[in-house]
């Protein structure tokens, strides 16, 4: 068990909690303004790798791959990236126009309802039009694997960690920079008062959902790059993993998105290691199939002892004027 | 006119909370109603920036339009009517100044925002003093202030105030009082104030009307209801 094994790990986890992160700001942003939450998020998530997956094939196509590649791969992976996000934006966007805006004044219960109806629906969309065979999403950049000091690191796992790192700053700067930010702090805070001051609450939703999805879009072409095999319920299975990040680092916060992502992927990466020490230590046999079981009591005694979550703020909500 | 509201019925669920009051405003007029606590007197102004649903039936016009077909933030951003709600309700982790800076959101007069700002500083030299300090922190009395100063920046043809006075020293209630006197004056503002200090309320406007229980049972000049006998008994303590 050697220093240098234990930071293999913490790259990986950085990588997994990237992908935590990332889609689970979106369930926190949507959370903070308009304090319902959206259920459709871990398939918008899917859908988002999927369009991430159309687009490359798209682009591959259009300038050539391989050899006859007109433009490096990375300029193709950064243009996926921009153009998927942007289109699942407007899947997020329609998400709230179709879904939620209609029972803002309807009880909590029916909007979750909805979010989870919605959820089916994108995945037997998915199903429907594609399939239902797991895709295989295509490698744009060549892997290059570094060893630095006994510990490797492949290129795509730096990437994908300073892209997500980099998506976090900029939505950070977007909310405490911009007007659009200003007043998605101020509806986080008391979203009834928002149009008394002449603010457009329902394009501010709007933004708030596009801006999620377009976060869960680069975590899905991300999570692809990592993992070329898409399948429709990927959201489920990883969404519904976020949606612990996001409850782990309160209800509401974005920081505690963050943090609470690359938490949750730690606390799972790690808990094979501490399977293996202990088997050895204690001369048990527990296989590697527990690691979620594990990980997930360790989540379930956190919320025990920080019920609000990590960020999270114990505070009642105004709901009317 | 300015402000035209005819018939205007609000219910919450089963309960009527207004039975079709009728009253009106002119530009530029301080007109107040006064009422007890449940008389409907914050329905009202909720019902006029379009923050509850009004009942079929129901006419509200503004300089001749139809105040019924504007969401709530055009009737802020596109009429010019704002509203302070009772209990100030401003966005306590924003900064005073992004208080007043979010306000003018849908404003596109860049040139004329940052003579604004500089007007609530002028009016109010407190918030100025305060310009980088979380709202939540600031006491009673710049909290008005600043829902004042907010309600000003993002519009000034018709200032709905909801119990200004409330939770104030009879001083910092004067200092209040005269900004929005000033703000009249020098702005043409037309404001519609709801107070349960009717004294007050009577002496600052031009105006009055009495709700009870929905329903509006007495207007006149301010002066003269405040010689109104049912009212003297009613409303300002005999």
């Amino acid at each position: 068990m050697t220093v240098n094994f234990l930071m293999q790990n913490l790259i990986n986890a950085l990588q997994w909690g990237s992908f935590y992160a990332l889609i689970a700001l979106g369930y926190s942003m949507v959370y903070s303004i308009l304090m319902l939450f959206n259920f459709a998020h871990g398939d918008i998530f899917m859908v988002g790798a999927y369009i991430g997956l159309g687009v490359s094939l798209g682009l591959l196509s259009l300038f050539g791959s391989g050899a006859a590649a007109v433009l490096p791969g990375w300029v193709v992976l950064v243009l996926t990236i921009l153009i998927s996000m942007f289109l699942t934006a407007f899947v997020g966007i329609i998400v709230e126009r179709v879904g939620y805006r209609p029972l803002r004044e309807a009880p909590r219960a029916s909007a979750a309802i909805t979010g989870l109806m919605i959820g089916i629906i994108l995945e037997t969309a998915n199903i429907l039009f594609l399939g239902g065979s797991r895709l295989k999403f295509p490698q744009l950049i060549e892997s290059v694997t570094y060893n630095i000091g006994g510990v490797y690191v492949t290129n795509k796992k730096i990437m994908i960690v300073l892209v997500s790192i980099g998506l976090m700053l900029a939505l950070h700067q977007l909310i405490t920079r911009t007007k659009w930010g200003m007043a998605m702090r101020a509806m986080a805070y008391d979203y009834v008062v928002v149009p008394l001051v002449g603010v457009p609450m329902n394009t501010i939703a709007a933004m708030t959902f596009a801006i999620g999805s377009a976060l869960a879009a680069a975590a899905g072409i991300l999570f692809g790059l990592a993992y070329p095999v898409l399948d429709p319920y990927m959201g489920v299975s990883f969404g519904w993993k976020a949606f612990v990040a996001a409850i782990l680092g309160g209800r509401g916060s974005i920081m505690g998105a963050c943090i609470a992502g690359f938490m949750l992927g730690f606390i799972e990466i790690m808990t094979v290691p501490a399977i293996q020490i202990m088997n050895r230590l204690f001369s048990l046999n527990i296989g590697s199939n527990f690691r979620d079981l594990i990980a997930y009591s360790i989540v379930l005694l956190i919320l025990i002892f920080r019920p609000h979550g990590l960020f999270g703020q114990a505070y009642s909500a105004k709901l009317r004027l | 006119m300015l402000l035209n509201v005819e018939n205007l019925r609000v219910s919450y669920g089963n309960i009527k909370a207004l039975h079709g009051i009728s009253f009106n405003i002119d530009a530029g007029e301080i007109v107040t109603i006064i009422g007890a606590n449940g008389a409907g007197k914050s329905t009202t102004l909720r019902a006029v920036s379009r923050m509850v649903p009004v009942e079929t039936g129901s006419v509200m016009t503004c300089m001749g339009k139809d105040l019924l077909k504007f969401p709530a933030d055009k009737v802020v951003s596109q009429l010019g009517i704002t509203h302070v709600p009772e209990g100030r309700r401003l966005f306590g982790n924003l900064t005073v100044m992004e208080n007043l800076q979010l306000a003018t959101f849908a404003r596109k007069d860049r040139d004329n925002v940052k003579k604004d700002y500089l007007r609530v500083f002028e009016i109010f030299p407190r918030l100025e003093e305060r310009k980088s300090q979380a709202s939540g922190t600031l006491s009673g009395g710049e909290q008005q202030m600043l829902a004042i100063g907010r309600a000003f920046m993002s519009g000034r043809r018709l200032m709905l105030l909801d119990e200004p006075s409330m939770g104030l020293s009879p001083l910092l209630m004067m200092n209040v009082f005269q900004a929005l006197k000033e703000i009249n004056r020098q702005e043409g503002t037309a404001i519609l104030l709801v107070e349960q200090n009717a004294r007050l309320a009577l002496k600052f406007s031009k105006k009055g009307y009495v709700l009870e229980n929905g329903n509006l049972v007495l207007e006149g000049a301010s002066e003269t209801l405040i010689n109104d006998p049912e009212v003297k008994k009613a409303y300002l303590g005999g």
